[in-house]
């Protein structure tokens, strides 16, 4: 093989190779990409139902109710303009609160009921150095997927 | 082929610019849907011993007529303790009067306190269960609002003021909204 | 007092920084070895400065003198001791000063124990690091300076957040700065390699140490980490795919490249500009960490830069380093003399595609990582990229290049016999196959998961029979063997490690994401659930005092069988200082398998929300991870490695030949 043809090869190589990576980055982020909402948002534009996304705004007063098995959990997340009623099954973060601030991850059903597969709660009512706050993120109670 | 050399580098840079305009974007949840809008009704009692106006509260009715600022505190919150010196600073502007809207705190507490670091506020409501604060849409503490003469709250402060806060956003607003 | 002297000390350092990083390049440049001296002297001076900067600080912490701002806003006179020290180092300012301090400390090695490298070399990489130093003392003393005073003093500190108040913790930042801030003596050497114009098999003997020390502590700390967001947290899971995670996972991958690539530069003369490609990429990948997690760019949902003047100081930080260094890239790279060409089936055909592969996953991760921010500059909306993205994207990365880690050590430098390696690694492969189908076979279903089972075995069995290979165990007498394995590099043993220490974090990641059970349900004292054969029975919970927190402690006993297994206590612990609620899981580890339990919220009626898991497997993560370090470290300790042997080694380098290298694999 001369030294012209090998270098060829190995940018063809090399090329099916970055062509097969950035196939695989884009089938895996279309569906692994979960944008954030708020209820008015919600309430004004049009959502697709199954995609994955993510909520926030405020549990409002006096609206979580837990389920006869004792660990599903309904509550209400509110933007102060707009509701949205919430179901969970689950352990809640430690400082899920009303009227606390709130992230919920997972998907909106045919009924309008927001399916949540994981609750974030704020940690701490200081507002807090970013460290710590990222220390709290990588604790994990500040985030959706359990584990890979 | 030199070409290849230089990729890296545009990478690079498109990256920069990317955390450049990063850096620009304030992050935040929910945004104040109460921007531009009255301040919510609510009447706060007032914290006893407080050396203002013989420990008064306010309510909404407060709010109007001039411009004023709702702050809220707490004694166990430490970046609250960070921007007290600022707030100090600020109750010397005759523009504006502060409300302290002191949330979830012991009364004892709020109050020594105040006696240590000074108070700043022109009346102060003691919000013992954090209710009114809901109203408000508070997160957290510290959180600053301001509100014009007609009662309507125009900004919302997240966090503690810092001084660049105070002077280039917070006093600004103070004086386009009193003339 | 002390606060005075520990900011009198930074910028004594700084002072010493700019010297370093001015005087001995001048002296390079003129050939003066007068001024080239004076960076070794620097660098040294440097880093006893900030030693009594950080030994002030830390002082400050231990006595617990409010009168400083950082001491009260991060520490409480009620701390155990281990967290007021450690305390130093668990917010922005103090660790920005131990970021300092290891930075000085690699200088100043760099100037004791580099007294054979040639002097006009030694002298650019100790400016390089110089100029880092300036740019973080700077940063320090203008945006982050822990010595300023507190008026009036508070009565008492704020106190650490109790999330932080763990010894896995304590120990995680320092082990992390080791490797972030050790990548940079790679970036110096690269750098002073490209203001020489030349780059050759003696410069990638004297980098590969330091880059192997960084990497080793990169792993550690990396392994640490993920090993307290484990049991900290209460979710039974290891790895978020969190951009803070993935911050310090970057710099590991490309460092984990450029190692390899070192290995082929020191061997065969090739891919120089690469390795140096890789050098800078790896440091610059460690600053974009530094600035992700102190800007605040990317947490965006609950935090804001507390400053925005730092996110921008560390920016330009970046700008400069990152900037200039693949200006100086673009400008000079070309004009290295190339290396020589070679064979796609070889030792350093295999390490070439250990590279790509390596740097592939690292950029699917920094795609994913910034999508969101990328997104989010455009004004195209908020989002997150969840851990499906990098499972989808990374694991298929990986596993050819696993697949590949058994192979590619056994291949000939130059030309590797695929038939003769694959025909040896037979028994491996069967062992492997085996392997995926008692595994199919004995959980069910998951053909994917059982496959990386077997892809472990395979790993480990492979890396053995490759060091068996060079012992020629079994072939030769046995004493003769042993005689070999005594003359064997120590690199050969600690690339067997390292290998096989991968294989069995392979094993451990794959069991318990895919076998992980899981059960949430309301348990009231005296029930009993079974989980994965075992049968937990709830004691119920009782409420007691710690030192500065009330916990609920919920106790199961565990059986299996009939017999007692283990007795588990999970604890939710609560701070009145902070006003916060933390997670104590409850883990009862065995050799296979973690049991594990978190409590939760009691409900009216006297039952409790419990979480219980069987995590299989997941032990192994920390001891593979741990057993790479080591691996790293048994290398780190070869005779070619240790200091002294470059002088010898650039002899044999200056004649271009590949050096012979005494012991390599009887493969060709």
């Amino acid at each position: 093989m001369t030294r012209k043809r090998r270098r060829l090869y190995f940018v063809l190589f090399a090329m099916i190779g970055l062509g097969a990576a950035t196939a695989l980055v884009l089938s895996a982020i279309e569906d692994s990409l979960v944008f954030f909402y708020t209820p008015t948002d919600l309430a004004e534009k049009d959502i697709p139902k199954d995609r994955r996304l993510r909520i926030g705004g405020l549990v409002a007063e006096n609206s979580v109710k837990r389920g006869a098995d004792g660990v599903s959990v309904k509550f209400i997340v509110t933007d102060l303009t707009n509701t949205l009623p919430v179901t969970y099954k689950g352990i809640l973060p430690d400082l899920f609160r009303e009227g606390q601030g709130v992230v919920a991850e997972g998907k909106i059903d045919a009924g309008g009921v927001f399916r949540a597969d994981a609750v974030l709660a704020k940690h701490d009512e200081n507002y807090m150095p970013a460290e710590v706050a990222d220390a709290l993120k990588k604790s994990g109670q500040w985030k959706g997927a359990p584990a890979p | 082929m030199r070409l290849v050399y230089v990729i890296p580098l545009v990478v690079f840079a498109t990256v920069a610019a990317a955390f450049g305009v990063g850096l620009t974007l304030k992050p935040n949840v929910v945004p104040s849907a109460l921007i531009d809008k009255p301040v919510p009704e609510f009447t706060l009692a007032g914290l006893p011993g407080d050396g203002v106006e013989s420990g008064k509260g306010f309510s909404s009715a407060d709010l109007t007529g001039r411009v004023s600022i709702v702050n809220v505190f707490a004694s166990w919150c430490f970046p609250c303790r960070v921007e007290h010196p600022l707030l100090m600073r600020l109750a010397r502007n005759p523009k504006v009067r502060i409300f302290g809207l002191n949330y979830k705190d012991r009364p004892e507490d709020a109050r020594a306190w105040l006696k240590e670091l000074g108070n700043p506020y022109d009346r102060i409501g003691v919000d013992r269960d954090g209710r009114i604060a809901i109203d408000w849409g508070v997160y957290g503490v510290p959180e600053t609002f301001i509100i014009d003469a007609e009662g309507r709250i125009r900004y919302k402060h997240v966090g503690p003021i810092t001084p660049s806060d105070l002077d280039e956003i917070i006093v600004p607003i103070i004086e386009r909204l009193s003339e | 007092m002390i606060a005075e002297i520990g900011h009198y000390a930074l910028l004594l350092a700084l002072a010493l920084a700019i010297a370093q990083g001015t005087l001995p390049l001048w002296g390079a440049g003129r050939d003066d070895p007068k001024f080239m001296a004076v960076g070794s002297v620097a660098a040294v001076g440097q880093f006893a400065f900030l030693a009594i900067a950080f030994a002030s600080l830390t002082y400050l912490y231990v006595v617990s003198d409010f009168s400083v701002e950082n001491v009260a806003q991060n520490s409480h006179s009620a701390k155990p001791l281990l967290y007021k020290i450690s305390g130093v180092w668990s917010n922005h300012e103090g660790s920005m000063v131990l970021w300092v301090l290891i930075l000085a400390l690699f200088g100043a090695m760099v100037a004791l124990f580099g007294t054979n490298l040639p002097p006009g070399l030694r002298a650019r990489v100790l400016a390089v690091q110089g100029w880092i130093g300036i740019a973080f003392l700077a940063f320090i003393l203008f945006t982050s300076n822990p010595f300023l005073r507190l008026s009036p003093v508070p009565a008492d500190g704020n106190g650490l957040n109790p999330l932080l108040q763990d010894p896995g913790l304590a120990f995680h930042p320092p082990f992390l700065y080791l490797g972030y801030v050790g990548f940079s003596v790679a970036f110096s050497f690269a750098i002073a390699a490209l203001i020489e114009g030349r780059v050759d098999p003696a410069w990638a003997r004297w980098v590969r140490p330091w880059t192997l020390a960084a990497w080793c502590a990169l792993t550690l700390g990396i392994a640490l980490g993920s090993w307290w967001a484990y049991y900290e947290l209460g979710w039974g899971g290891f790895w978020f795919w969190d951009p803070v995670e993935n911050s310090s996972f970057m710099p590991w991958l490309a460092g984990t490249a450029l190692l390899h690539s070192a290995i082929v530069l020191e061997r065969r003369d090739a891919l120089k500009s690469w390795t140096i490609l890789l050098a800078i990429t790896t440091f610059v990948l460690s600053l974009i960490g530094t600035f992700l997690v102190r800007s605040g760019v990317l947490t965006s949902v609950h935090t804001f830069a507390t400053d925005p003047a730092r996110g921008l100081f560390i920016l330009m930080i970046l700008i400069v380093a990152a900037g200039g260094s693949l200006a100086l890239f673009a400008t000079r790279a070309p004009k290295l003399k190339a290396g020589g060409l070679f064979a796609p089936i070889s030792r350093e055909g295999a390490l070439v595609l250990n590279n790509l592969l390596l740097v592939t996953a690292c950029a699917t991760v920094f795609l994913g990582t910034l999508y969101p921010l990328f997104l989010d500059a455009l004004d195209l909306g908020k989002v997150s990229v969840g851990a499906p993205y990098f499972n989808a994207t990374f694991i298929p990365i990986m596993t050819p290049l696993v697949m590949a880690m058994a192979v590619g050590p056994m291949l000939a430098w130059k030309r590797g016999d695929i038939k003769g390696v694959i025909g040896r690694l037979k028994f491996a492969l069967g062992v492997g196959m085996i392997v995926t189908l008692g595994a199919w076979y004995a959980m069910g279903g998951q053909v994917l998961a059982a496959a990386g089972i077997g892809l472990a075995a395979w790993l480990v069995l492979g890396s053995l029979m490759e060091f068996a290979g060079r012992i020629k165990l079994f072939r030769i007498p046995f004493a003769a063997s042993l005689s070999r394995l005594r003359h064997l590099p120590r690199s050969a043993f600690g690339m067997t490690i390292a290998h096989a220490a991968l294989g069995i974090v392979v094993a451990g990641i794959t069991a318990s994401s895919a076998w992980q059970t899981e059960k949430i349900l309301v348990m009231t004292k005296g029930d009993s659930v079974e989980l994965a054969g075992y049968s937990f029975v709830f004691a119920g919970v009782e409420e007691t005092e710690g030192p500065n927190y009330t916990v609920k402690r919920g106790t199961f006993e565990v059986t299996l069988d009939g017999r007692d297994v283990a007795t588990l206590t999970a604890e939710r612990r609560f701070y009145p200082v902070r006003n916060m609620t933390t997670t104590e899981a409850a883990i009862h580890t065995t050799w296979f398998a973690d049991l594990y339990a978190v409590v939760g919220d009691a409900d009216e009626k006297g039952g409790w929300t419990v979480r219980l898991y069987h995590n299989p497997l997941v032990p192994w993560i920390w001891v593979g991870a741990v057993l790479m370090a080591l691996g790293g470290l048994v290398s780190l300790t070869d005779r070619r490695h240790r200091v002294g042997a470059p002088a010898r080694a650039r002899k044999t380098a200056a004649r271009t030949k590949p050096p012979g290298g005494g012991a390599r694999p009887a493969t060709a």
